[in-house]
């Protein structure tokens, strides 16, 4: 044990497993007061696993717990939280309609009388906000506020529990580049402050960036731990994989031929009615790969959505070579050869109570062969969803799995693998690589660059400005429902990127 | 990874088991509270039993008794399904039975014919009420469990309007009988079981349940079904018309449904009672489904329990002297359990825990990062 640091949490030895999948395999692990500890490790690992066990959502079979120096069981989550321990978890658990402070007080209200006693409760948030500069307004409803401030409010709920441990489960998935840099400033300050945080992740920018420690589990098992300035992204990769990873991507100079997207002038609105994509232009040729750069929110949802016939267009006019897109339905556009990897895979991607097999023909399950006479044809949708799970190399016992029981990485080979067999003319990639890991996320980028180099016409929508910069052939900015900006990789820089996705810069446009 | 295929049987397993522990439960607290109120809960049972398969007479009825469940549970499977829930099972059977009614008594046709023509219209009657429901739903945005129960009502009245203007056989508070050829009762069967009122309907629910199996499971429409109740953005996305989809879960809902009400008035009453409120087996329905868990196999099994519960309530009464709502409470309780199956597992896993060190994985544990 290292006395000279003063340690907050202690794992010794600890094992889950589910039925004979042993999720965790003898794990220990320690968190030092005041560090940001980073838990690395592919989708399926074991991270959310061994911290749901920290936190006592799940019971380990083997091993102890200790927290300050005391052994704990944790059953429950209100042991851990009574020690001190509070959770962030990747999806939100708020009520939408109500406040910032009603929020936070849920469960543990103070009450004057039979009232409840919201004026105080406020005033100690807004105390606590100020403190760690998390800039909270109290009587603000939830849903009036950003994913980001959202996020704020699950730190400050567990703050105000008095929580000196934090335990962030992929904090910064469905951030923005902006708000990522602000959370790992909250992190720095909470950590000044003498509370101690462990951070589930599989970026390894932020770790470089925010972490102190590192410790890698792979398939349940602790690889190793590292001190993160002594060591490199690359290193980190490996030693996750537990391979060689590149963390570029090769590829050859695009060919590009004749036009096969072309979106003039479009107009469209969200669900509430607001103008999001306002006299949008641009092209995508065959055998390229567009990236549309952008902060989430400028009318990315909207643009995807149009072109794949999910949302309808006021105005201007979407072609695909020289048939019409324009306002047509998704059975349609589909059928006429565009493929379309959602940014949301769960919501829209995958039905994730069906089985793989019959996720794997979500899009063309109507048509011969997999529908005859309107029977489904169940062995040939069988044989061909083995030949997927083959070729791109979906993990899964068997083709006859839920998806819902698959990780992120190999539900998302499902869609990949659905969308690319339709041979598409046009593929749209829509955040394709969110949430996964560094290995799968190499494998995505590999099939949309196969595809370009098959002739396709490739449309990359990404937040993440690396995989823009690594991936796409030329790049448009979009702004506010416009596109701002044209450039290539080779001719900018993530710094300029980044004014132009602000909306600080303007470039290029030789061709409009 | 191999094991998690393991790990999905065992969930399956799980709510099957489930099930059977919520029955023996429904009965054990059915016995406890007959024994605190005074009954004797194994008289009573036994009695029950005697009620179900005492004879041929009994057994023939509790037989008539399940047909109906067995097609209103699917009515009700159909739509859940889709992502609905057809609380209007009620209203359509109604509408059902006025539709077979009317063929029934006013048209003339040859024997059999004349039935199936009528069990047709009602069947038709009823799955376009169902239809309304859906329309009401995908054009209007109305939440299809009000408009279910204000259509219940509706269709109650509008029966009725029918029987009163059109064919009340006079002080009797019923309408005149449908006529003879119309009948789709089984007459040599029914002899053979003392007069029991069996009919066509039994066969047709197996073949329903058959049916529903395959429709659900095997074919484009049963997997548009599916995709729609299961995630509606991703059949959006997939190219499936979601609206149509709900449309037509309805109408094969209502058809159900529709059906029942055929049953009743030409296999079983051969008239329609003017009543002052609807018979419950659209509400039995949902219960059946609910504990079928919406297959076809489990269906067919929880209509066969509720509704020889329900029939062998009156031999409850008969012979322990214990009042049928027993019975009622019985099924409630089993209902309550298999709705909330974490009350049993949360008494489950407190028994495992004593007993062994560490608790096993339950249903909510999944295997993720």
């Amino acid at each position: 044990m290292a006395e000279q640091h003063d340690i907050v949490l202690q794992l010794k030895g600890l094992t889950k497993r589910f039925g004979e999948f042993v999720a965790n395999d003898h794990i220990d692990l320690e968190l030092r007061k005041g560090e940001v500890l980073a838990l690395l490790g592919e989708n399926g690992a074991g991270k959310s696993t061994l911290m749901n066990m920290v936190f006592g959502l799940y019971q380990p079979e083997e091993g102890e717990i200790w927290v300050k120096g005391q052994q704990l069981t944790m059953d429950t989550p209100s042991v851990a939280i009574e020690h001190g321990i509070g959770m962030v978890h990747q999806h939100f658990k708020l009520v939408p309609p109500f406040t910032v402070t009603e929020n936070i007080i849920l469960g543990m209200e103070t009450k004057k009388g039979l009232r409840l006693d919201k004026k105080s409760a406020a005033a100690r948030i807004q105390e606590l906000s100020d403190m760690y500069k998390l800039n909270l307004k109290p009587h603000a409803r939830i849903d009036s506020i950003s994913v980001g401030m959202q996020q704020r409010v699950e730190i400050m709920k567990i703050l105000y529990r008095g929580a000196d441990i934090l335990i962030f489960d992929e904090p910064t998935a469905v951030l923005t580049p902006q708000e990522i840099s602000e959370l790992l400033g909250i992190f720095r300050k909470l950590t000044k402050e003498g509370k101690s945080i462990i951070v589930i992740t599989h970026k390894l920018k932020e770790i470089m960036e925010a972490a102190d420690r590192c410790t890698v589990i792979r398939r349940g098992k602790v690889i190793d731990t590292l001190i993160v300035k002594d060591t490199t992204p690359q290193q980190l990769a490996e030693r996750m994989v537990g391979h060689n990873v590149k963390l570029t991507v090769d590829k050859e100079d695009a060919k590009p031929a004749e036009t096969m997207l072309h979106v003039q002038d479009i107009w469209a609105k969200d669900d509430s009615g607001h103008d999001m994509l306002k006299g949008l232009s641009f092209e995508v040729k065959a055998g390229e790969i567009v990236g549309i750069a952008g902060v989430d929110g400028n009318g990315q949802t909207e643009l995807v959505e149009a072109i794949s016939g999910m949302r309808p267009t006021q105005k201007g006019k979407i072609q695909l070579g020289s048939d019409e897109l324009t306002n047509r339905n998704p059975r349609d556009v589909s059928e006429i050869g565009v493929g379309h990897i959602p940014q949301d895979r769960h919501k829209h991607g995958l039905v994730l109570d069906f089985t793989i097999e019959e996720n794997s023909v979500l899009k063309s399950y109507f048509k011969s062969p997999w529908t005859k006479n309107g029977i489904i044809q169940s062995d040939i949708i069988k044989e061909e969803t083995e030949r997927y799970v083959k070729d791109y190399d979906i993990r899964t016992p068997g083709t006859g799995v839920l998806a819902r029981s698959l990780s992120g990485g190999n539900q998302q080979k499902i869609i990949i693998a659905r969308e690319i067999e339709r041979k598409p003319r046009l593929l749209i990639a829509a955040q394709p690589t969110r949430g996964l890991d560094v290995g799968a996320i190499s494998f995505v980028h590999k099939q949309l660059i196969a595809e370009r180099d098959a002739g396709k016409g490739v449309l990359l929508v990404s937040f993440e400005l690396e995989e823009i910069m690594n991936v796409a052939d030329r790049i448009l900015v979009i702004f506010n429902g416009q596109i701002v900006g044209e450039t290539t990789p080779k001719q900018t820089n993530e710094q300029e990127l980044g004014l132009m996705m602000a909306g600080k810069l303007e470039r290029g446009f030789a061709h409009v | 990874m191999s094991k998690m295929k393991g790990l999905v049987t065992r969930l399956r397993q799980e709510s099957v088991w489930i099930s059977l522990l919520s029955i023996v439960i429904g009965l054990i607290i059915g016995a406890i509270v007959m024994l605190v109120s005074g009954y004797d809960p194994l008289l009573a049972y036994q009695s029950l039993v005697e009620k179900i398969v005492g004879n041929s007479y009994d057994f023939g009825e509790t037989l008539r008794a399940v047909v109906p469940l067995i097609m209103t549970g699917l009515a009700v499977a159909v739509a859940f399904r889709a992502g609905l829930f057809n609380i209007g099972v009620e209203g359509q059977i109604v509408m059902g039975s006025i539709g077979a009614l009317l063929v029934g008594h006013f048209v003339s046709l040859p024997p059999v014919i004349h039935g199936i023509v009528a069990m047709i219209v009602g069947t038709l009657v009823g799955g376009l009420w169902g239809m309304l429901v859906a329309w009401l739903k995908t054009s209007r945005g109305i939440n299809e469990v009000i408009s279910c129960i204000m259509l219940n009502w509706c269709a109650l009245y509008i029966s009725h309007i029918v029987i009163r203007t059109l064919m009340e056989e006079s002080g009797t508070g019923r309408s005149k009988l449908i006529q003879e050829s119309a009948s789709i009762q089984l007459d040599s069967l029914s002899a053979w079981m003392d007069g029991a009122r069996i009919h066509w309907g039994f066969a047709i629910a197996i073949i329903a349940v058959i049916g529903y199996s395959f429709f659900m499971n095997k074919t484009k429409w049963g997997y548009e079904i599916r995709a729609v109740g299961s995630n509606r953005h991703a059949a959006h996305y997939a190219g499936m018309k979601v609206n149509s989809t709900v449309l037509r879960a309805f109408f094969i809902s209502g058809m159900l449904g529709g059906m029942v009400g055929t049953f009743e008035v030409l296999g079983v009453f051969k008239y329609v009672a003017i009543a002052p409120a609807t018979s419950g087996l659209g509400f039995d329905g949902i219960a059946v489904a609910l504990l079928g868990m919406n297959t076809a196999i489990g269906i067919f099994f929880s209509a066969i329990l509720f509704g020889a519960l329900m029939y062998g309530a009156q031999g409850m009464s008969f012979g322990a002297d214990v009042p049928g709502e027993v019975v009622r409470m019985i099924i409630s309780i089993i209902i309550f359990f298999t709705a909330a199956p974490g009350l049993l597992r949360m008494f489950f896993k407190l028994r495992t825990r004593k007993g062994r060190k560490g608790a096993n994985a339950n249903g909510n544990d999944s295997v993720s990062s």
